[in-house]
């Protein structure tokens, strides 16, 4: 009995501990990030040598239309170009990738049987642990060409690539989540609907749909958090101008291409690489918002539909 | 009627080919409705489906409002528009003897009904539609004596207007509401007669044995 006792105080204590690790992780994380990316609004140690290496002002990378740290003595910071490189690629992405993946999700849970099933699930997930660059060689040769030729534009790395490619990336992610979701609505509501004469449709559709609305919520959202976090593949189709665009065939820059491509051009400790910091902070709170709403979302949820 | 395991529940869903949705299923024979074989290929299942309402063993409410749960098959099936969509809601939930306790809270949730209520509530949906037989698969085996009791009054109301084909291992539920009785055992009809002369004199031993509780 006292050994059963102290064994169990044990794990508990194994497993508080790997609690702890992981929250520090994502607080060292935080840290670090605010740490960096304040420092770009603060005067730079050199500053003195460098004229160009001005503080950043927080008003200018908030709202601030041009992104240019390079410019020879005009530097600009505005980030409101990447923001839009980002959320209008991830919107496109979601609007062509949510409901085809729903879809597909619903055409998976509740039509296909035994080893079909099993095959479909196979290929996506395989679908989903492509490595990015894939993906982006796909969308570089194969879909930017073909949608250039489709819209008659001159280049095929743009907006509109950029969020098809994302599509493709967030897909499997929303159809496996989705189609989860859906296997846990109880088999009772489909006898029900189906009983009354309803259609395998009107079924899906009607009754099961509704039924996995907060799990098919957050299959959305992961999606988004693919869509928003991608780099690489958006890195290679997207055109990389930092610029806002005004058609769906302009180039868009991310914020995490932009990352990714001028890190390793900035001098250490220059307000450039520190505003880099800065952006992958707003990154991690637009992950944290879009969590925090899915969690409100869901917890609305739950209230209207207890047991 | 039948011990578990008998085949009451597949012979009754095969009636309205419930059992279709199952993977690898067989059937073999003819079911007649009005002369008519609904196991052919040539029946439309979701018409069968309309004609031939369920009500399962546990109530399976939609995750819906009252009302929306009553109104689903109203839609469906296109029986009726707007405002007539409300009377009707209303006329199957009357005739479910459940009205007076839902009609100021048909927007509620219907899990928030009791599972007594709720039963009866899955009756009123499947009323709706205006089926010509009911099946119910033992409607009241999750139910209390008191919610049973008031279910089998309702299906003695009911029955007299609908052909109505019940699941029970309950033999005194058999013998209150039936007319005529069933009886199966490891999936064979054992016996079949007006339900008086299957309880007073089973011609079968084995009915015989079942009814004095030897086995069951």
């Amino acid at each position: 009995m006292n050994i059963r006792k102290g064994v169990d105080r044990d794990i508990r204590k194994v497993f508080l501990a790997n609690a702890i690790l992981a929250a520090t992780v994502l607080v060292g994380i935080l840290v670090f990030l605010l740490s960096y990316g304040v420092r770009a609004f603060f005067p730079s140690p050199l500053a003195f040598t460098d004229p160009s290496s001005r503080p950043v002002k927080v008003s200018e990378f908030l709202t601030g239309t041009v992104w240019n740290p390079d410019a020879y003595g005009q530097p600009s910071y505005g980030i409101i170009p990447l923001l839009l490189g980002s959320f209008i690629t991830t919107l496109i992405a979601l609007v062509i990738a949510v409901p085809l993946g729903v879809a597909s999700a619903v055409f998976i849970a509740e039509r296909l049987k035994g080893w079909q099933r099993i095959t479909a699930k196979v290929i996506i997930e395989l679908f989903a642990g492509f490595p990015s660059v894939i993906i982006g060689f796909f969308g570089l040769l194969v879909l930017g060409p073909f949608l250039a030729r489709l819209f008659n534009v001159p280049s095929g790395l743009n907006l509109l690539t950029a969020g098809v490619t994302l599509a493709l990336m967030s897909l499997p992610t929303i159809i496996t989540v989705s189609d989860d979701a859906l296997l846990v609505v109880p088999n009772s509501y489909r006898e029900a609907a189906y009983a009354l004469g309803a259609s395998p449709w009107i079924t899906a559709t009607r009754i099961i749909l509704p039924a996995a609305r907060s799990g098919i919520l957050a299959a959305v959202m992961l999606g988004f958090g693919r869509a928003v976090g991608e780099t690489m593949a958006v890195l290679m189709v997207a055109g990389n101008a930092p610029v806002i665009p005004r058609s769906l065939f302009d180039p868009v820059r991310t914020i995490t291409s932009t990352i990714a491509i001028e890190l390793g051009e900035t001098a250490f400790n220059t307000p450039h690489f520190f505003s880099l910091f800065a952006l992958g902070f707003i990154l991690f709170i637009i992950a944290l918002a879009t969590n925090l709403i899915a969690e409100s979302l869901f917890r609305r949820e739950k209230r209207s539909f207890t047991l | 009627m039948g011990p578990s395991g008998c085949g009451k529940s597949t012979l009754l869903r095969s009636i309205n080919r419930m059992n279709d949705l199952i993977a690898d299923t067989r059937i073999t024979g003819s079911i007649l409705i009005d002369g008519v074989d609904i196991l052919s290929e040539h029946t439309d299942v979701i018409e069968l489906r309309k004609r031939v309402g369920m009500v399962f063993q546990k109530p399976n409410p939609f995750p819906k409002s009252i009302f929306e749960n009553i109104a689903f098959g109203i839609r469906i099936h296109k029986l009726a528009q707007g405002l007539e969509i409300k009377s009707r809601v209303e006329k199957a939930l009357r005739a479910a003897n459940l009205w007076e306790e839902v009609k100021m809270r048909l927007s509620d949730n219907a899990f928030s009904l009791s599972g007594g209520q709720q039963q009866r509530l899955c009756i009123a949906r499947c009323m709706a539609v205006e089926p010509e037989i009911i099946l119910l698969d033992e409607p009241a085996s999750a139910l209390d004596p008191h919610s049973t009791a008031r279910l089998e009054e309702l299906l003695r109301e009911l029955k007299k207007s609908y052909t109505i084909v019940i699941v029970t291992h309950n033999l005194q539920q058999a013998a209150r509401l039936s007319d005529y009785c069933a009886f199966l055992m490891l999936g064979e009809l054992i016996e079949f007669d007006r339900t008086e002369l299957l309880f007073t004199t089973p011609k079968d031993r084995r009915t015989e044995d079942f009814l004095s509780g030897k086995f069951g």
